[in-house]
């Protein structure tokens, strides 16, 4: 792909804070009207790479280029173009939710209207309210929503599920996805391989500063040493369900109970085994709602790669 | 790699027409005076919520105006000024103290706690450039210190005070503010670019205890005796002095707005040099 059509171009970037590397020659492109995720546990040099892409920072060697410009050196000329959502506040502690964001506002010639971005975001309940008093889940909001008010053609949020409730993380992950939708360019950086799953198009795995591998979330989850059968079903099996189905299979295969909605199946996953899964659901009269074949988990493949757990 | 799995990502619809849908981009910067305008209301507003900043501001001035024009009275305290009442002497000192009090230390402890909550990383990822923002911190401090004049000159008014009303006062005064607000926000913003917040917030309430006990701001120098040539050099006593000359006397005291400007020229060169924005 020509790196024209890239909203960003990381290109061999280097990054050290005295002694220690934060960023280790990484190289990753981004997609226009995508969503991306730089996935990668605390430490792994994600914020380094987008406050360099956010002209904070001059790479020490290689070069990044967001829409065509130079970070530092055009960043009067991106800065309009782009919205940024830090990690942790950006707020005066005394300013109050709503005027934070309309003041963020006023400074963008074309703005949102915030009313409508407090309603999207659940801000109107503490519109009024100062910063420091806001939860970490609604600063986080906050932040989310002077990162879009300026209508970027690109944005980075850092981390922005971070301190939010599961209704948050959902309500934000909408949001994201319709951003995308109307041709916004999201990047974001995640420890949450839920997050990266359930939102990105492309999943850029980074560990030490480095980019560890690359790839759709299928292409990513698909393939490994021994295939596996991941089923799912409507209603809870019945009692003693795994146990029924190793029988059903054979020694070869393994079967594991995940909830009681679901089972994972290791071992040779050929046409043979998923007919025989599905004989199985036939006689314990079970309704199969997904039969997945080949995707580990991206935990699994952070495990694969690096031979640890990704914690978050 | 355009193969989005459905499963994975959750997207089922269509990608819509660009230009279309709310969030659709439409990207750009407002008009740089809007800008400016906007932080400089956000600034002052935030100034004037805030308690203690409202304390230095504006009760501390009125508080120490009452207290040396009713404590000279009762002690028969000589300014050196026999033909001046003591409300004249020592309004225009009280308006100086308050240009230092915003001006110095409100803006160095402001900026000091901005720097700390990333308020200022976070501006510098928005349209607004770096000289908006002192643009925009210079007309709010510019708005509280006029907000300062009507309330400390009212007060003054009520007790009797009689500025000297002719071009010569008014051109210095404005002089005085300008020159004198540029001199002590330099200082502020070094003070605020080289220590944490909270050494800060303790640096810029020493210092101008100190000199409002010392330098000169609300007594004439002719007060501090042998040391009173030295205290003319201090920016205090320079703002002081030049504030008296304007509307005690209607003239432009021109040695006290170089001493201001020299001040000025040191502290935009060590701020230049040593501040950093995060």
């Amino acid at each position: 792909m020509a790196d024209a059509d890239l909203a960003v171009v990381v290109d061999g970037l280097v990054m050290r804070y005295g002694e220690k590397t934060a960023v280790d020659g990484l190289s990753l492109g981004v997609e226009r009207a995508s969503i991306t995720a730089v996935l990668g546990p605390n430490g792994a040099g994600k914020t380094t790479t987008l406050e360099t892409c956010e002209g904070f920072r001059r790479p020490q060697a290689g070069s990044v280029r967001v829409l065509g410009l130079d970070p530092v050196a055009q960043r009067r000329a991106l800065l309009p173009r782009i919205g940024v959502m830090l990690q942790g506040s950006g707020a005066w502690s005394g300013a109050r939710a709503m005027e934070m964001l309309a003041h963020v506002a006023r400074l963008h010639s074309d703005p949102l209207d915030v009313g409508m971005l407090a309603d999207r975001l659940g801000l109107h309940d503490c519109g009024r309210t100062p910063y420091r008093r806001l939860s970490g889940g609604q600063q986080q909001r906050l932040g989310l929503a002077m990162a879009i008010v300026g209508r970027p053609e690109l944005v980075f949020v850092d981390e922005p599920t971070a301190g939010m409730d599961p209704q948050a993380r959902r309500t934000t992950w909408e949001l994201l996805d319709e951003l995308r939708h109307d041709g916004v360019t999201v990047v974001l950086t995640t420890h949450y391989m839920d997050e990266a799953e359930r939102l990105a198009d492309r999943i850029h795995i980074v560990d030490h500063g480095r980019l560890i591998a690359s790839g759709t979330p299928l292409e990513l989850t698909r393939g490994g040493e021994s295939a596996t059968i991941r089923l799912v079903v409507t209603r809870p099996f019945p009692p003693g369900a795994p146990e029924s189905l190793r029988a059903a299979l054979g020694p070869a295969i393994d079967v594991q109970a995940i909830d009681e909605l679901s089972l994972v199946v290791t071992g040779p996953a050929d046409a043979s085994t998923l007919a025989r899964v599905s004989a199985w659901c036939e006689a314990q009269g079970v309704l199969p709602e997904s039969l997945t074949l080949g995707r580990r988990t991206l935990e699994d493949v952070f495990l694969d790669l690096t031979g640890r757990e990704l914690v978050a | 790699m355009t193969a989005v799995d459905p499963q994975a990502s959750g997207s089922i619809a269509p990608a819509r027409t660009p230009g279309s849908g709310t969030f659709a981009p439409r990207p750009g910067s407002a008009p740089l005076l809007r800008q400016v305008l906007a932080q400089a209301s956000m600034e002052a507003r935030l100034t004037l919520r805030n308690g203690e900043q409202l304390l230095l501001a504006v009760v501390i001035p009125v508080i120490v105006l009452f207290g040396a024009v009713e404590g000279s009275h009762r002690i028969g305290l000589s300014l050196g000024r026999a033909d001046r009442s003591p409300v004249d002497v020592f309004t225009p000192g009280v308006l100086a103290l308050a240009v230092m009090s915003t001006a110095f230390t409100s803006l160095a402890i402001a900026t000091g706690f901005e720097r700390r909550y990333g308020v200022i990383k976070r501006l510098g990822a928005s349209p607004l450039p770096r000289a908006g923002l002192l643009a925009g911190k210079a007309l709010a401090l510019l708005l509280v210190e006029a907000l300062q004049m009507v309330v400390v000159g009212s007060v003054g008014l009520a007790l009797g005070w009689r500025p000297e009303v002719s071009p010569g006062a008014l051109v210095g005064a404005v002089l005085t503010l300008v020159v004198g607000t540029f001199a002590f926000a330099s200082l502020g913003l070094f003070v605020a670019g080289v220590l944490r917040a909270e050494a800060t917030l303790a640096a810029a309430n020493l210092v101008y205890l100190l000199l409002l006990a010392g330098g000169a701001v609300v007594l004439p120098t002719t007060a501090y005796g042998a040391v009173g040539h030295v205290v003319d050099w201090l920016p205090s006593g320079a703002l002081g002095g030049a504030a008296r000359a304007a509307l005690l006397d209607g003239h432009v005291a021109v040695g006290h707005l170089l001493v201001l400007a020299l001040w000025a020229v040191l502290g935009t060169a060590l701020t230049a040099r040593t501040f950093k924005w995060e």
